[in-house]
């Protein structure tokens, strides 16, 4: 098998007090591959997302483990060779347009800057490549896109752009980090209709990071649930919903709303789940904290 | 549709008003002596304390009255706007040059910058600003230039702690974190996707310090630390209307009068100004 584009062997990540904020994470994504990391809020998905971009906050740090981005240990790397790698072979769809994009730059040298400067293109080879990304992400009216400012632009079009500038210099592996919570319900399914649409054309790998099962049946291959900053379970994502073998992923299910009966299906995750989960999370950190001191 | 949009928001009548008084003095302070009726230093004895035109006893040419020395004081006025507005711009923009950058290093880079440069600012901002200008004068002796140096070492701190906060909440929006993924170094990131965010607020705090400046100004020349005493400043002009105030009120009135107009309309002007040029607000 060749290299996996993104291969993350037991990170754990600490606050400065000591408390694992992510707890021995491995998880590869394929080349070209969909892999979702699913979980509630505060699970460390994006941690995780952001680990791998090399952006954590300065509190947080890497106490061990390895990622390898298409075969390069990014942690064997100097910082400016790191930053370059990353820059060259990565993007981020980011959460929330609204603050994705900088207020008072027109969107066209925003997409363009990177590819000119960072990568060396040419400004005309970085404007073709710009349009002909925002016809891929279905935008009718590139001249005025171009010409905006981000406020001047709805939320959907804004993470259009996102979309394009994410795919443009074409990236080996994508961290989309919840492309489609800030946006209206309408606009997340045509919005998540085309980060799959460009995902098949460019074969490009994407962590998929939600909170959304739905989502994560549509368009991932793989999942990893996490809790806690654990990896609870891993599966083929149709083996997954067919059979869940963890209690937190059949609680996870049994929490999604159906539209049936909104309010029955919203319940919380069950407390013995729960209970079983903090007996889980506690013994790998006893078996962490041993050899760690 | 943009205008219509401003002027909805009142900003449209503030920015011209504001402006137009300011456009108004700076032209009759540059042009001083085309525009002044009289030699602001000539004295005549004949002529002390006029009153102002609409009153008893005047004499044609001397619109606003004249001092106990009998010297014209709308000329004086006029020629006193050339020393608060070199003083406002030179000062304002040296404070503005020095707290502005101190203040996008320490909110952008954070840490040992940050610190540093956040306790510097608050050991600076513990003196008492007027004394310490005073103190600063009198050291460096008076003159214009050491006016301009005071007003600059005092108040570069008003532009470091306002733009150290913009810029550290700039530095955790999510295009910064974008172009570190991207690849941009550290100075590139802060030239190129914090600074411009910052911009209305630099201009909104050099317009207001501007009009902060011509207020020290006066104080010193009320003190008397400020320009050689012969030439008119509003400060000093103050100063002497005070000891005749009973016998000639427009003499501290008029003086003060400009000071107030001129200090509203530059912090006005800034807000305007901002408001307009914000993309945000905008």
């Amino acid at each position: 098998m060749s290299a996996a584009c993104l291969d993350i062997r037991s990170l754990s990540a600490v606050l400065p007090n000591g408390q694992r904020v992510l707890r021995s994470v491995s998880l590869s994504v394929q080349p070209g591959e969909v892999r979702a990391l699913v979980g509630e809020s505060g699970a460390g998905k994006t941690m995780i997302g952001k680990a791998v971009l090399g952006v954590l906050p300065p509190s947080v740090r890497i106490a061990e483990g390895d990622m390898l981005l298409e075969g390069e240990d990014l942690g064997q790397l100097q910082p400016k060779a790191r930053r370059t790698l990353i820059g060259a072979r990565t993007a981020l769809i980011p959460q929330d347009p609204l603050t994705a994009l900088n207020p008072s730059r027109r969107i066209g040298p925003q997409m363009t800057d990177r590819l000119v400067r960072i990568l060396g293109w040419s400004d005309e080879r970085a404007d073709n490549r710009i349009r002909q990304l925002l016809d891929e992400v279905q935008i009718r009216d590139p001249e005025r896109v171009l010409k905006s400012y981000p406020h001047e632009l709805s939320g959907g079009m804004r993470q259009r752009v996102l979309i394009a500038a994410a795919f443009a210099a074409e990236p080996r592996l994508i961290v989309a980090d919840e492309p489609t919570t800030a946006l209206d319900v309408t606009v997340q399914k045509q919005i998540l209709r085309l980060i799959a649409q460009l995902q098949r054309d460019h074969g490009t790998a994407i962590l998929f990071v939600t909170h959304d099962l739905g989502v994560v049946a549509k368009i991932s291959q793989r999942v990893s649930v996490l809790y806690a900053g654990k990896v609870v379970e891993e599966a083929e994502t149709a083996a997954l919903f067919a059979a869940p073998q963890h209690p937190y992923t059949r609680a996870l299910m049994a929490a999604t709303p159906r539209y049936t009966d909104p309010l029955a299906s919203l319940r919380p995750v069950d407390d013995a789940v729960l209970a079983g989960l903090a007996a889980e999370i506690a013994a790998a950190d006893q078996a962490w904290r041993r050899p760690h001191g | 549709m943009d205008d219509a949009r401003i002027a909805r928001r009142g900003v449209g009548p503030r920015l011209w008003l504001a402006g137009g008084w300011l456009l108004l003095a700076l032209l009759a302070a540059i042009l001083a002596p085309l525009v002044a009726p009289q030699d602001p230093l000539a004295q005549d004895l004949m002529l002390e304390r006029l009153p102002p035109f609409w009153l008893d006893g005047t004499e044609p040419g001397y619109w606003l009255g004249t001092d106990s020395l009998g010297r014209d004081l709308l000329s004086r006025l006029i020629f006193g706007g050339r020393i608060a507005f070199i003083v406002a711009f030179a000062a304002a923009i040296a404070a503005c040059l020095v707290g502005s950058v101190l203040g996008l290093i320490a909110g952008y880079f954070g840490g040992w910058a940050d610190r540093i440069i956040s306790r510097i600012v608050d050991i600076w901002m513990a003196f008492p600003p007027v004394l310490f200008a005073i103190l600063l004068v009198a050291v460096l002796g008076t003159g214009l230039s050491s006016v301009i140096i005071a007003i600059a070492v005092i108040d570069w701190t008003r532009f470091c702690r306002v733009i150290r906060a913009e810029a550290m909440g700039q530095s955790r929006m999510d295009y910064v974190e974008n172009a570190r993924i991207a690849g941009y170094g550290r100075i590139g990131i802060m030239l190129r996707e914090v600074l411009p965010n910052v911009v209305p607020s630099i201009v909104a705090l050099l317009s207001l310090e501007m009009g902060i400046a011509v207020i020290v100004e006066a104080i010193l020349s009320f003190v008397n630390l400020s320009i050689s005493t012969d030439d008119p400043t509003w400060g000093g002009i103050i100063a002497e209307g005070r000891l005749s105030i009973h016998q000639a009120w427009w003499v501290l009135v008029f003086p003060l009068i400009t000071l107030i107009l001129t200090v509203l309309s530059f912090s006005q002007f800034g807000e305007a100004l901002k408001a307009r040029f914000d993309p945000v607000l905008r």
